[in-house]
């Protein structure tokens, strides 16, 4: 059927909640469109016969196609196609760096905005979610059992594509709750957890097992899993391990990793007035660093009341690695950017309370290895931020609880494990890994595409062992 | 879920309790912890394993009455489930070879001394045992001290039992009297231990200790129960809890134990308002 096509420039504005409204609460930020407007936006798709944007797809999406399903309102459809290469459309319509992938490479945004991609995606998701009452089928049996570490994104992945090929799958998961980073990083406000937990009530309704409060390396090693008649493991056991600075005063009370003041908020509800989990009360926060991480941590932070965020970030807007919609939320929420500036010292109080951080001015230099240009420090620029407390959002690294107890399983100088490329085999036969405990910290669809990669060549290497 | 098998109150404010968990009974060893959780919406706290039965698959825990959340796990009774219980967490105790060791623990701090002087012992090791009490009430783990060790010193601070003084001066006698230890394992309240490490500094005896910083993962995902040692970032939960006592900056670790003070004491008065009312 043909459509009438939207020639608009600019893409249909996604309803939102009211900046100095959404700054006091942690109810999602973007609202999603409705169907009226999805469709209306899918009406913006030339269809290009050669699909850029599928291309620039980590799972290779048959974008124009599932579009072309929504401008003709069959929304049912639409998800068959996405859900035959993601397996978290709700998620990743949500979380996913658009502008780097599929929007990106869109025609549309030579002359005007891209379509927006990632907004029909979790429109279709949630119109999915919100009406499908088809009942998952049981997958049939073919009688092989496989165990998979972690329950983020890429191990959830990996095995709900194991399980529908028929294999018994329980994923070990450390935490009480599985998730991953889904529900212990990303906030309610960007990624509400029900999301989270509906697909993953999708997964044991397939008959997916999911182990809580089971650290492996620990209450059982990789060698114990092949001997309770795993034929095959995947490791999917993120990037979680938190880098700090190594300045002075790092230790001081009001200093949190970003990971430990977001797992306060969202794993263990410390924003929700009835929680048993403390957090600081925060008058002016300092977060250090640019990525989505040390946005969701300065964001949270507003939330919580704090009067004044600052992104300390050593680089410029430029050169910021979160997500654009990320970004340009922190603003209207009122964070405020320090641009160019780099912490060397916290200073302490007293009582070991955080009080102040001095900061020193950067300008940018020549080129490093990155290609991006290298901060470097004004000399006698220092200055003092007024601050009480201080997130420290720099990076994360694999944890050693899996390396140190798998003999034959080699990581890099990063801890990260290694892989001989696509299918995720790492140096132990058998063994597969994938997402961020190979990657170091990326992105939950880049952590999917290997989970779906490492399903695929776990079932040939079975089926070719047990020929 | 997880059953509370057996549950006694070893003092007012130390309760034991025996958990049926037979996969992390298999494992575990004396030094490493446990992150247990009462409920579905209580925090995760952190417990040293104080025993464990590898044939009928439990795990002992021991645990003082301080904050809102080792009260709430106080209210659950024999036959009930705790809700979350993982581990074995941390890296185990390194006891093996030892000839000669003195075990000091103080308060609630013996609990976790105690599966330590027992391994020794059961390794062939002669164990000096010496605990430290505030008073003769709050005296714990008596008898099993006493199986386990070849001289056994119980101090109180006030003389109420056993003879009165710090378990440091109890430490300096022993070694005075000519005791040569390979190691002293201290392992109590921080000031405790930093003048232990004080005491064994000086007579130049490897000193370790047991640090029990807040935590909330136990999987070095969040780096709460960061502590410096030797001028190094280390995390309790991946890297110890055991240290080097002598490398320890112990006054960092007293500050940051400090820092949610004003909470757990607000929430402490919530929940024995809560209590009260139940009770009523
Ligand atoms: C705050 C924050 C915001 C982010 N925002 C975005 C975003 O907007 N867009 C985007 O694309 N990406 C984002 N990311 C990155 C993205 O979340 C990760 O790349 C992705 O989750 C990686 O997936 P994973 O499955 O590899 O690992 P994880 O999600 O980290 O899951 C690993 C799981 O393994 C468990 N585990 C670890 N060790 C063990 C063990 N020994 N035994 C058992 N279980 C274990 C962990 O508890 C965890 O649940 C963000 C990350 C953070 C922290
Ligand atoms: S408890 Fe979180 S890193 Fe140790």
């Amino acid at each position: 059927m043909a459509v009438q096509r939207n020639m608009n420039p600019k893409k249909t504005p996604m309803p939102v909640q009211d900046p100095n409204v959404r700054n006091h609460n942690f109810s999602e930020v973007a609202l999603g469109y409705t169907y009226e407007m999805a469709v209306e936006e899918a009406k913006r798709c030339l269809h290009c016969p050669k699909k850029p944007c599928q291309s620039a797809c980590p799972v290779a999406i048959d974008i124009p196609a599932f579009i072309e399903k929504v401008a003709n309102e069959d929304m049912e459809g639409a998800y068959e196609i996405l859900s035959a290469s993601s397996a978290l459309p709700a998620v990743c319509g949500r979380v996913c760096p658009q502008e780097n992938q599929c929007e990106g490479k869109c025609v549309r945004g030579i002359k005007g905005e891209p379509v927006g991609i990632g907004r029909l995606e979790r429109f279709v998701a949630d119109y999915h979610r919100e009406h499908s009452k088809e009942a998952p089928k049981m997958p049939v049996s073919n009688g092989h059992k496989v165990a998979v570490i972690g329950a983020g994104p890429s191990g959830l992945t990996a095995a709900g594509d194991l399980a529908k090929m028929g294999y018994k799958v329980t994923v070990y998961e450390a935490l009480h709750l599985a998730g991953g980073v889904l529900v212990y990083g990303i906030p309610e406000f960007r990624l509400p957890k029900k999301i989270v937990q509906e697909e993953i009530d999708g997964l044991k309704a397939i008959g997916v097992d999911i182990e809580t409060n089971m650290v492996i390396g620990k209450i059982l090693t990789i060698d114990e899993l092949f001997e309770m008649g795993n034929e095959a493991v995947y490791i999917a056991s993120g990037a979680g391990l938190p880098r700090f600075m190594n300045i002075p005063g790092e230790s001081l009370k009001g200093v949190y990793s970003a990971n430990e003041y977001l797992t306060r908020v969202n794993l263990m509800k410390a924003y929700r007035e009835d929680s048993k989990t403390p957090i600081k009360k925060s008058k002016n926060v300092a977060v250090v660093g640019g990525g989505n991480v040390a946005m969701d941590a300065a964001r949270s932070a507003k939330r919580l009341g704090a009067e004044n965020v600052y992104i300390v970030y050593r680089r410029s807007m430029e050169e910021l690695p979160a997500r654009k919609e990320e970004v340009e939320h922190a603003e209207e929420e009122g964070i405020i950017f320090k641009l160019l500036n780099n912490p060397v010292e916290i200073l302490g109080d007293e009582d070991g309370m955080v009080k102040g951080m001095k900061c020193i001015e950067m300008e940018l230099g020549e080129p490093d290895e990155s290609g991006r240009r290298r901060p470097v420090a004004k000399e006698g620029s220092e200055f003092v931020l007024d601050v009480d407390t201080v997130i420290m959002s720099i990076g994360t690294s694999p944890n050693p609880l899996i390396r140190s107890t798998t003999p034959g399983l080699d990581t890099n100088r990063h801890g990260c494990i290694i892989t001989n490329g696509d299918d995720g085999l790492t140096t132990r036969e058998g063994v597969y890994a994938g997402g961020d405990a190979v990657t170091g910290a990326a992105t939950v669809i880049l952590a999917m595409g290997a989970g779906k990669h490492a399903a695929k060549a776990i079932d040939e290497y079975i089926k070719n062992k047990n020929k | 879920m997880f059953k509370i098998i057996k549950k006694e109150a070893l003092n007012p404010t130390v309760t034991k309790m025996v958990i049926e968990a037979p996969l992390i009974a298999k494992k575990a060893e004396p030094g490493q912890f446990i992150i247990i959780r009462a409920k579905e919406d209580s925090e995760r706290i952190p417990l040293t394993v104080a025993d464990y039965d590898r044939e009928n698959g439990t795990v002992t825990i021991i645990f003082q009455i301080v904050g809102a959340g080792t009260m709430e796990l106080n209210t659950l009774n024999e036959g009930e489930c705790v809700h979350d219980f993982v581990g074995p967490l941390g890296r185990a105790s390194e006891i093996e070879g030892l000839k000669k060791v003195a075990v000091v623990g103080g308060g609630v701090g013996c609990a976790i001394a105690y599966p330590v002087a027992k391994k020794l012992h059961e390794l062939g090791c002669e164990v000096h045992t010496i605990t430290g009490f505030r008073n003769k009430d709050l005296v714990i783990l008596e008898d099993e001290f006493k199986a386990v060790s070849d001289k056994q010193v119980m101090m109180t601070d006030d003389g109420s039992y056993g003879e009165k003084g710090l378990v440091t001066n109890a430490l300096e006698k022993l070694i005075n009297d000519g005791n040569q230890y390979d190691e002293v394992i201290a392992i109590g309240p921080l000031v405790m231990m930093k003048f232990v490490c004080k005491v064994t500094e000086k007579y130049n005896i490897k000193t370790t200790v047991s640090m029990n910083p807040i935590m909330i993962d136990g999987t070095g995902m969040c780096g709460g129960c960061r502590l410096t040692v030797g001028g190094e970032t280390k995390f309790a939960c991946v890297d110890g809890p055991d240290f080097d006592g002598h490398l320890v900056d112990f006054d960092e670790a007293m500050h940051r134990g400090t820092m949610y003070k004003e909470f757990e004491q607000h929430a402490r008065e919530e929940s024995c308002n809560l209590l009260n009312m139940e009770v009523k």
